[in-house]
């Protein structure tokens, strides 16, 4: 803008509009570019996300099976359809994983649970939440062993009244200064058992088997 | 290179700037100290108090946004000449959003681990006051070099005082230091992280956004205090001093 004589078509009102037109122009195409480029390799890292919090929930050489490509729908909470996940170990499904959502303090608590033929959880994990730092977010393995006080537990063990937090009356602790986030999630691990309970035949029901197309 | 395309005039063989030469001691002093972001200019708050409950969130968000500012900066200063004054607003909006979301796609496709950090704070650069403030105050008024060095001075100033901005809210409200950094940074980096007292209860108001409030304004109140005392006095901008 300083060099003063070559400047005055930036005035005009047709320049300006068709140079903003190219930059949105050479933007747009930058993205759908990157978009296609980057598209795959996005779906490839997510999916290997999925797997990788779907295996956590299950001891090491548990399974044998891919996690992804097994899967069921059954009628979850409010009979909304629920994914279902089947571990195989050798061809016998082992246990059945699938996601809740747990409503935290400050929005949904995502989380996938385990749960073996017996209806014992083999382990929870959260997968996102947006609970306050420090406080809440003990949740995440990464912050805080407490996830693991739910390896082993079900329905029976301890009994229904007692899944709660301490200070409810029941089982699990809660956190210093949250007890909100942790209710919740109890609340949301609680619910989970109780669809499995409902819904272990069909869960476990070994219809389309896990590469056969139904016909066969 | 390109630089001498923007500018007619300059010769082209010549690689050392035949224009006025740039004082780059200044471009850096004003980017980290003298005009920082934060601490002076008072831009770019609301990524700042978002993200600075940790000292770790604070570095991640300010390597996203030194990046960024970078990129944009150099953007910026190759097209100077053919952006018109009236329409340079939409125009850095464009620039801005479409480099944040290459960012965020290319990360999330190759250093996804990275991503899954820093994926949170790498959107909000969208939003980020100051970086439109680099564009519009330094980048569209000087050749390519110079607004290279603005946009990582500034950027450096950026991430100093969200750093500095974590530091203090973590040490104070959960009494920790660094946490998760080696969730960041990688493992060799879990040496940074501290407890700098057990059985801290933790003082859940310096976490959330209100205890931001408090302590930037107090961090502001200090270097206020401290220009003054070493009677650098010649920041007479911010007359009407907002907020400290």
């Amino acid at each position: 803008m300083s060099d003063g004589a070559s400047t005055k078509h930036l005035d005009s009102l047709w320049f300006q509009g068709v140079s903003l037109g190219a930059v949105a122009l050479v933007a747009t195409t930058a993205l759908a570019f990157a978009y296609r480029t980057a598209g795959p390799a996005i779906a490839l890292a997510e999916a290997r996300d999925v797997a990788a919090s779907l295996a956590q929930v299950l001891p090491e050489n548990f399974h044998d099976n891919d996690l992804l490509a097994d899967t069921t729908r059954v009628d979850g909470v409010d009979g909304r359809p629920l994914t279902v996940h089947r571990a195989r170990r050798q061809g016998e499904v082992k246990a059945v994983i699938f996601q809740m959502v747990g409503k935290g303090y400050a929005g949904p608590i995502r989380l996938v649970m385990g749960v073996d033929l017996e209806g014992r959880l083999t382990g929870v994990r959260i997968t996102g939440h947006t609970e306050t730092p420090g406080l809440g977010d003990k949740i995440e393995v990464a912050r805080h062993p407490w996830v693991h006080s739910f390896a082993g537990k079900s329905l029976e063990d301890p009994v229904p009244a007692r899944w709660a937090v301490k200070k409810d009356g029941g089982e699990f602790d809660q956190f210093a200064g949250a007890t909100i986030t942790p209710r919740a999630v109890v609340q949301a691990v609680k619910a989970g058992l109780d669809v499995y309970a409902a819904q272990r035949a069909a869960m476990l029901a070994d219809a389309p088997a896990a590469n056969g197309s139904p016909s066969e | 290179m390109s630089t001498a395309t923007a500018e007619p005039q300059a010769a082209a063989g010549v690689p050392q700037a035949p224009r006025p030469a740039f004082d780059y001691r200044r471009i850096v002093a004003n980017g980290l100290w003298t005009e920082n972001m934060v601490f002076t200019q008072m831009l770019a708050l609301c990524p700042l108090l978002a993200v600075t409950s940790s000292a770790t969130n604070g570095l991640g968000m300010g390597i996203a946004t030194t990046l960024v500012l970078v990129m944009s900066n150099i953007v910026v200063a190759l097209l100077r000449n053919w952006i018109s004054p009236s329409v340079r607003i939409p125009v850095f909006v464009v620039i801005l959003a479409g480099l944040v979301t290459l960012l965020d796609m290319s990360l999330n496709a190759w250093l996804h681990d990275l991503y899954k950090v820093l994926g949170l704070f790498i959107a909000l650069i969208a939003v980020n006051c100051g970086v439109y403030g680099r564009a519009e105050a330094f980048a569209s008024k000087h050749p390519l070099l110079p607004s290279i060095v603005d946009g990582i001075a500034v950027g450096l100033g950026f991430t100093l005082a969200l750093v500095v901005l974590g530091t203090v809210r973590e040490i104070l409200g959960t009494g920790t230091l660094f946490s998760g950094a080696s969730m960041l940074l990688g493992e060799p980096f879990r040496f940074m992280e501290m407890t700098l007292f057990d059985d801290y209860q933790g003082f859940l108001l310096m976490i959330l956004p209100p205890g931001g409030f408090l302590a930037l304004g107090f961090l502001i109140a200090a270097k206020r205090v401290w220009e003054t005392r070493r009677g650098q006095r010649r920041t007479a901008a911010l007359p009407d001093g907002a907020g400290a």
